[in-house]
């Protein structure tokens, strides 16, 4: 496994760095465990397979009407927001937010930055890009802590440093932490790490978090978490800067409650978490504490794209609990650094195709069995595999085709031989006499069938014809049973 | 064109997709079925104590001596706590070991102080919802969101008639969206994490302990 920075990486080797987790045994037990342990307490969530079906339609009803008024929303929220006296920024690309977020850090002389958890953040390496500009940007979820302490990225989107034992952290801790020595006692470990990020609290200027849902209505940021870093970072520094995806807002308070439920159930297999933080603006008069100045910045990066497509929509359903890559056998092997993207697994395959184009992100969609288990405990019942389907289509479409809604790197995967392979086996499949004649040739040549067979050979042995064909096996039982009717009479 | 109306253009030129309800979020609530007063308390009870809070219940006159009890017991020496008529009566009951600690003004001003001096912070709740076992803090104005995060043991108290059953009974009987705080705060256990080889660990950053006394005439849990 490739312990290096996501940004020394890329999608597009996602085939060699599969090869290289696999070959991994420590990284696939980690893994292997992990799984097993999200999935069974998940599981102990959802006993009632009726309330857990007619709430998973409930939030899924809730995601889709939010989508179908999103413009509306994103407006009605952000007018809401105003009225509180929060800052509201848009933002079309990755630099665009960082280069905000840089702004309002350098026009009120701001040095350390402390974060909540934000994976809009990590998917535009705001840490980076401060830290470039001599701002010091500390993660402040534990496992977001030890994955910044190791210099690397985090493996899961609820489950940063799920790929490290407690081992690697005693070891991580004792190299990196000034009088940390080695213990393998995870509460000392956690321990260290509060002590370490308490003083960080009091010091920062600014503070950074994502958001789960975002409320039009009341111009509320719901935050969900467990550790209290998260309403550390809001609360403690003088300023808020929340972070979000365009997707993630959602019309009345009330319909953010069943995501409420949803989403602590399906990540974590809790009721709830030990927080939900609701935020309705900055420090108000009267108020002691809170921070007096809060913004929200609202990034697209790609989701307009898959907005644009009525099917593809459903990918911004998304409330990224992470059940889908806890449930899936291909993140369940290689891990979440292999797929080299922020997001890994599942909701990564759908969606990151739109933030970085099908040209760097090809071999995603091809990385999955289709055997559905993603849609299965999805909250809110993306049809993951579909969606993946259409990726492939589009993938391998003529680079050239005029489409409705073309995809940035539509056709990366377009190869015309395979195209002429096709077009050739679906001419002879359609017409009787040819699919004859290759029927026979077939079936008597078998033995001069090629010993290499492209991909499939990678792994497997040789494809070699049957003797005979289902036809050719039909009409002998067919002859055989009519031979006995005759006798019998 | 700024990028939000760059933005707000793309998704306005989108492909229509099939024609959506409003989800019928109150008739999915309304179809479950409803707990009696005493099945409130018991899961509330049970449900905190499953996440490892400890959990108290007292009558009306009594409460206050109980949560002090409990302050005690942890070593408790400064206190701080909000100026509503809660904190009053807690405050006249605590014995001379522990100290009470009043915040005035901006946190600023006591920023310092809170993180490094204070033991423990008392907040009322508004709600208790015994379907997750969570409490219900209305952070904002004369009760700083800070008194229930940052000291080591976070002290809760609630009241028996202000049980509801889920987040939803709760925000339709309360009413949350038309007024609401600067921060509500929905608590169910003490600060933890899982983030070290799935172990539970609790403390990370927020309150270790936590402790709830429900204010009760009569019967106990
Ligand atoms: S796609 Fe579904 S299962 Fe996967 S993270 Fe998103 S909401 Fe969860």
């Amino acid at each position: 496994m490739s312990a290096q920075p996501l940004h020394f990486v890329s999608p597009a080797q996602f085939r060699g760095r599969v090869s290289e987790a696999l070959a991994d045994d420590g990284l696939r037990d980690n893994f292997r465990s992990a799984m097993n342990f999200l999935r069974d307490k998940r599981a102990s969530q959802f006993p009632d397979p009726v309330e857990t079906e007619a709430l998973r339609d409930l939030g899924e009803a809730v995601r889709k009407h939010a989508l179908a008024h999103l413009p509306a929303l994103l407006e009605k929220l952000e007018a809401n927001l105003q009225a509180r006296g929060v800052e509201v920024h848009w933002a079309d690309t990755p630099d665009e937010a960082c280069a905000l977020i840089h702004r309002i850090a350098t026009e009120a002389g701001a040095q350390r930055v402390i974060k909540g958890k934000s994976m809009v953040s990590e998917e535009v390496e705001l840490n980076h890009y401060l830290e470039a500009r001599g701002i010091d940007c500390l993660e402040s979820d534990m496992g977001e802590y030890i994955v910044q302490l190791a210099g690397e990225r985090p493996s899961h989107i609820v489950m940063p440093a799920i790929h490290k034992t407690k081992q690697d952290i005693a070891r991580l801790f004792e190299q990196k932490i000034p009088g940390a020595g080695y213990t393998e006692d995870v509460d000392a470990l956690i321990h260290t790490g509060r002590q370490v990020l308490r003083e960080r609290f009091m010091q920062a200027d600014i503070g950074i978090s994502g958001v789960n849902f975002a409320i039009a209505e009341t111009g509320t940021l719901w935050l969900v978490e467990n550790e209290g870093n998260g309403r550390l970072s809001t609360t403690v520094p003088d300023i808020h800067i929340a972070m979000m995806g365009i997707e993630k807002v959602v019309d009345t308070l009330e319909h953010a409650l069943p995501l409420a439920s949803l989403l602590p159930r399906s990540a974590t297999g809790q009721a709830a978490t030990t927080y939900f933080n609701l935020i309705t603006g900055p420090r108000r008069p009267g108020d002691q504490d809170g921070p007096r100045r809060m913004h929200l910045v609202l990034l697209d990066n790609g989701r307009s794209q898959a907005y644009a497509d009525a099917q593809l929509r459903a990918t911004l359903q998304c409330i990224r609990c992470g059940a889908c890559m806890n449930h899936c056998p291909v993140y369940a092997r290689v891990g979440g650094h292999a797929y080299g993207t922020t997001y890994p697994g599942p909701i990564g395959q759908i969606l990151s195709p739109h933030l970085l184009g099908l040209e760097a992100s090809r071999d995603l969609p091809t990385a999955s069995s289709l055997c559905g288990a993603c849609a299965e405990v999805c909250p809110v019942r993306i049809p993951i595999p579909s969606l993946l389907m259409r990726l492939r289509t589009e993938a391998n479409r003529a680079p050239g085709a005029r489409t409705a809604q073309p995809l940035a790197g539509q056709g990366a995967s377009f190869s015309l031989g395979q195209k002429l392979v096709w077009r050739f086996w679906s001419g002879i499949y359609a017409r009787t006499g040819p699919y004859r004649l290759l029927r026979w040739a077939a079936t008597r040549l078998r033995r001069w069938a090629p010993r290499r067979q492209m991909g499939w050979t990678q792994h497997r042995t040789p494809l070699v014809p049957a003797a005979r064909s289902l036809h050719d096996l039909m009409k002998a039982r067919r002859m055989a049973v009519s031979d006995r009717d005759v006798k019998k009479m | 064109m700024s990028a939000r109306d760059r933005i707000l253009a793309r998704l306005r030129a989108a492909e229509p997709g099939a024609p959506v309800a409003v989800p019928d979020v109150a008739g999915y609530y309304a179809r479950r079925s409803r707990l009696t007063a005493t099945e409130l308390l018991s899961q509330l009870c049970a449900r905190l104590r499953a996440s490892r809070a400890d959990v108290k219940v007292a009558a009306p006159d009594a409460w206050a001596s109980v949560a002090a009890e409990a302050l005690q017991q942890r070593g408790v020496r400064r206190l701080a706590l909000g100026s509503c008529a809660r904190a009053v009566t807690l405050a006249a009951a605590l014995p001379d070991t522990i100290e009470t600690v009043r915040f005035d003004g901006a946190i600023e001003g006591w920023k310092r102080a809170l993180f490094e001096t204070v033991d423990a912070g008392f907040t009322p709740a508004s709600a208790g919802i015994a379907a997750t076992g969570a409490l219900l803090l209305n952070h904002g104005g004369a009760l700083p969101r800070t008194l229930s995060l940052v000291p080591p043991v976070s002290l809760v108290c609630v009241d028996v008639h202000d049980l509801y059953d889920d987040l939803h009974h709760a925000a339709s009987v309360q009413r949350w969206a038309d007024d609401m705080p600067t921060n509500r705060v929905l608590v169910s256990s003490p600060s933890r994490t899982a983030d070290i080889q799935q172990t539970l660990a609790y403390g990370a950053h927020g309150p270790r302990e936590l402790i709830v006394v429900v204010i009760a005439d009569g019967e106990t849990a």
